[in-house]
């Protein structure tokens, strides 16, 4: 009886957590707490998740009619670029890596913080810090290059601030630098006492793969920003043929970078997919050691695979044949993942709450997402289908069928962790639902357009064009529906949620056996691992905690 | 839903075989898609959790499972590499006794020059069943020249050639696109394709009225440009030069085709032909893109026929030093062709076909 009456006593004093044990301005802004710079990197990629996505609607808007009945050719130019730069570089990139990552990563590894807390401060404000730079540019005039910047246009014909929004871009980088820099640091070194390689969570295999990737290949991205800008302001004949260059160089550097970015945008949409699956059908992932190596190989091959972007570049035969082939070698370990995580579902016992739905979703989205990608790694068909609609929907099948929906899955799996609250099931429910419709009825009639041969970065169009345009725009309505739903569910869930307590999905992982939100250095006492991850036929045995009333 | 495409019309020999192999990748997308999403669907309902502590078995990992399907999808991928790759190459490699029209792209139009010398802008005549090969080249940025209704696009690379070739399978219109963003006018660069018979193509050509042939334009640069007082003499001579090996001083052995020639006249220090020394001045900025084609044409027509790297190509034999030039200069500016006319007319009638532009 006396343990009875102390633990009401106990209750009554705050429990400090790393959300309120200080509340002041400069304990966020001047914070080393992965956690908190998680929420700090949470807020901005949203702001900038909101800006791209207006430009979205913009394009979409526009495209509803064959004509330019909306915006002028130039403005509709800016619109895309700036639909591009921002959705890459400062939402898709920094999603799961900086938000979730952060947060997860020294608590799955049994860790206090990252390795090296004051560069994980200094990568936020590089981010912040790029993306005024992109913000100016955008409000003094935008830019109209497309996110590619292709030479000789962006270096020498444009007309439009390029130096403003590479500077942003090449500083934004450095953030992605130093966050994938601190991440393998901190898988090496900062593992504790029992976590082998094989013990770790596939989340942590899936950002260690994509950091190793951000490490090698940003650098890239940075050298051939700074060419542009140095052919563009001193004229110094690097890329434009004009003043002695060769504009496929600079082809070959920058999707050097950006294709290897596309797998720092997929790899980390895998690495949560692996957490949901299991969790919520209560099974070890089918082929642990699979889905990890497969990883691998995707950071490894996606290196050898940029030219597939150029097989109608003008780049000679016997290179377009080697870029296929590795083209296509890249894709069987995406096949393995796929098959296997469906394979984990198998006699499991699956619960289809919010984060499984968002999961599900992108099993579908990513298989037609990769199998559209074998279609344009095919030389023949790729001269039909290349700069046409086909790729546009491929790719947003990957970036958004696939990153965007595991960053939302992610997102409402650990909302509770993260903020010791639960959010609206029935909506979470319903928006996930919404996203899913919305962004199949925005992209599959891309699909059509692009084989009927609508160029991409069109604003008009010849009319047969418009009856898969005009679907496209109703589902980009519902589509957005679907993101703005969370967004004022998840804002609600902080007041009104009923309290999470330590582990609500009753998951295995590290992250669950800490309090939520977790306290300011994440363990009470360093954790001990003794087995296998994912381990539901033992951990389930334990009776379930004792779900806090509120 | 008639009037809502769904394929585009096939225009060109190369657009039934890219169909076909679509056709393949479309079934075997359509098949593992929905292989995956059964699987989903009917786990999920099998499977659905039935009580709060319900502990589902543990399962081992299955090597046979995990290597099937890995071998599978990797031989399909296989099969899709090989069919796919040589219709690559055999885009790559025009047919024999063709035609060769040259394409200039600019922000934000196509200039087109027939070898008799016709030109047009923003439309392309072509006859049927007679291979096409395009010498592309462009003024300033990259474009793309993309007809859909031919499954064809190839980039423009400013300050080089490339080529692309088809054959047009069927009499009408069709839509020409610039595929690649070049800037504010984008979306306006774009124009027509117009197929004719063999007999109305001739009689298009015929109907435009005297022009003066592209290699007969550069002979007379030949002169002007003072090419002649060193080539035959001090410099390696021009004739038969088309086509053949050509030995450089750096110990490479390179073809001579229209981007080895154009390389010669604009940038001679980069490729020095063994034995000679290097005294050739460059041209680069004193000869536009059109000039420089002519003076092209001009020494390839100084080859044998039979000796091209493509076959058989007809060359119009050039006109007699000093002939006097009829061709009016071509306008600069594009003509009004309406940005996007109603659809394409792949059966229209070629009575209905417009004459040339110039």
């Amino acid at each position: 009886m006396t343990t009875a009456t102390f633990i009401p006593a106990a209750r009554r004093v705050k429990e400090l957590n790393f959300l309120n044990h200080d509340y002041s301005i400069h304990s966020w802004l001047m914070t080393k707490d992965h956690k908190r710079i998680a929420i700090l990197y949470m807020v901005s990629i949203t702001f900038f998740f909101i800006i791209g996505g207006v430009a979205a609607m913009l394009i979409r808007l526009e495209l509803i009619s064959p004509t330019n009945w909306l915006v002028a050719s130039e403005t509709y130019n800016k619109l895309f670029t700036m639909h591009g730069v921002i959705m890459v570089w400062f939402f898709l990139i920094p999603s799961i890596p900086a938000v979730l990552g952060n947060f997860l990563m020294p608590l799955m590894l049994g860790a206090r913080d990252v390795a090296f807390p004051k560069l994980n401060m200094a990568s936020w404000y590089l981010y912040v810090i790029g993306g005024v730079f992109t913000l100016v540019a955008l409000l003094w005039g935008g830019v109209d290059t497309g996110w590619t910047f292709y030479t000789p246009l962006s270096s020498t014909f444009s007309n439009t601030h390029v130096v403003m929004v590479v500077v942003g871009v090449f500083i934004v980088g450095f953030s992605t630098i130093f966050t994938g820099l601190n991440f393998i640091v901190t898988t090496h070194s900062m593992r504790c006492p029992g976590m082998t390689w094989f013990r770790m969570p596939l989340f942590v295999w899936g950002i260690y793969a994509t950091s190793v990737i951000q490490v090698l290949a940003t650098p890239v991205l940075a050298m051939t920003l700074a060419l542009v800008a140095i052919e563009r302001i001193w004229r110094v004949g690097i890329f434009d043929p004009a003043l002695g260059g060769d504009p496929l160089l600079f082809q070959h550097l920058f999707w050097f970078y950006s294709h290897p970015a596309v797998y720092i945008m997929i790899l980390p949409g895998m690495a949560v997919e692996s957490e949901l699956i299991t969790c919520f059908s209560r099974k070890e992932p089918f082929g642990y050691i699979f889905i990890a190596f497969s990883s691998v190989a995707i950071a490894i091959l996606g290196f050898l695979v940029w030219a597939h972007h150029m097989f109608v570049a003008g780049i000679s035969v016997y290179s377009g044949l080697v870029f296929s082939m590795l083209s296509m070698i890249v894709a069987v370990p995406s096949a393995i993942k796929v098959f296997n995580w469906t394979a984990t579902l198998y006699k499991g016992s699956i619960s289809l709450q919010t984060p499984m739905l968002y999961a599900l979703g992108f099993i579908g989205l990513f298989t037609m997402g990769g199998l559209t990608g074998v279609m344009l790694a095919t030389l023949g068909l790729d001269v039909h289908v290349h700069d046409t609609y086909f790729v546009i929907a491929h790719f947003h099948y990957i970036m958004v069928g696939g990153m965007v929906m595991t960053y939302m899955g992610g997102l409402h799996f650990w909302w509770p962790k993260i903020t010791g609250r639960m959010y609206n099931e029935w909506w979470g429910k319903m928006s996930a639902l919404t996203i899913f419709l919305g962004f199949n009825l925005t992209f599959f009639p891309q699909f059509i357009l692009g084989y009927l041969g609508m160029p991409r970065r069109y604003p008009a169009y010849p009319p047969e064009f418009q009856f898969y345009n005009v679907l496209s725009s109703a589902g980009a309505s519902i589509l957005a529906v679907g993101y703005i739903l969370p967004l004022v569910y998840l804002l609600l869930s902080l007041r009104y949620g009923k309290k999470a307590g330590k582990n609500p999905y009753r998951a295995t992982g590290l992250e669950w056996t800490t309090t939520s939100p977790p306290p300011e250095h994440n363990f009470h006492s360093i954790p001990v691992i003794t087995h296998e991850p994912y381990a539901y036929h033992l951990e389930l045995r334990e009776p379930p905690e004792e779900q806090p009333s509120d | 839903m008639s009037g809502i495409p769904f394929v585009p019309s096939e225009g060109s020999t190369f657009a039934p075989k890219v169909d076909a192999l679509f056709l393949f990748e479309l079934t075997v997308a359509a098949f593992f898609t929905f292989l995956i999403f059964t699987c989903i669907v009917y786990f999920c309902i099998r499977y659905r959790r039935r009580s709060e502590d319900e502990i589902p078995p543990k399962m081992p990992s299955h090597y046979g499972l995990e290597i099937t399907w890995t071998i599978v999808p990797f031989l399909l991928m296989l099969v899709m590499y090989f069919w796919g790759a040589s219709l690559y190459v055999d885009m790559k490699r025009p047919g024999e006794n063709g035609l060769e029209i040259h394409v200039i792209a600019k922000q934000w139009m196509w200039k087109i020059e027939h070898p008799e010398g016709v030109r047009e802008i923003n439309e392309l005549h072509v006859p049927v069943g007679i291979p096409v090969r395009l010498i592309l080249a462009s003024q300033d940025v990259i474009h793309d020249f993309f007809v859909p209704a031919f499954r064809m696009k190839q980039d423009l690379i400013p300050g080089s050639y490339v080529t692309e070739w088809f054959q047009a399978t069927q009499v009408g219109t069709f839509r020409l696109f610039c595929a690649q963003y070049c800037g504010m006018g984008h979306s306006t660069m774009v124009g027509k394709v117009v197929v004719l018979s063999p007999h109305d193509y001739q009689a298009w050509v015929a109907g435009a009225g005297p022009a003066e042939p592209p290699a007969a334009a550069g002979k007379k640069l030949f002169t002007t440009y003072g090419c002649v007082q060193c080539h035959g003499q001090r410099a390696p001579t021009l004739a038969g030069l088309y086509g053949s090996k050509v030995a450089l001083q750096d110990g490479r052995m390179v073809i001579a085709d229209e981007q080895y020639l154009r390389m010669a006249i604009t940038d001679p220090s980069s490729q020095i032909v063994a034995g000679y020394p290097a005294i050739m001045p460059s041209f680069k900025g004193q000869l536009s893109e059109e000039q420089l084609y002519e003076l092209i044409q001009f020494i390839k027509s100084l080859t044998p026929v039979r000796n091209t790297p493509y076959g058989n190509i007809s060359q119009p034999p050039a006109a007699p030093l000093g002939a006097p030039s009829t061709q009016p200069a071509p306008g600069d500016q594009p003509q009004a062709v309406p940005n996007f006319p109603p659809a394409e007319r792949p059966d229209s009638p070629p009575s209905q076909q417009q004459g040339p532009q110039s």
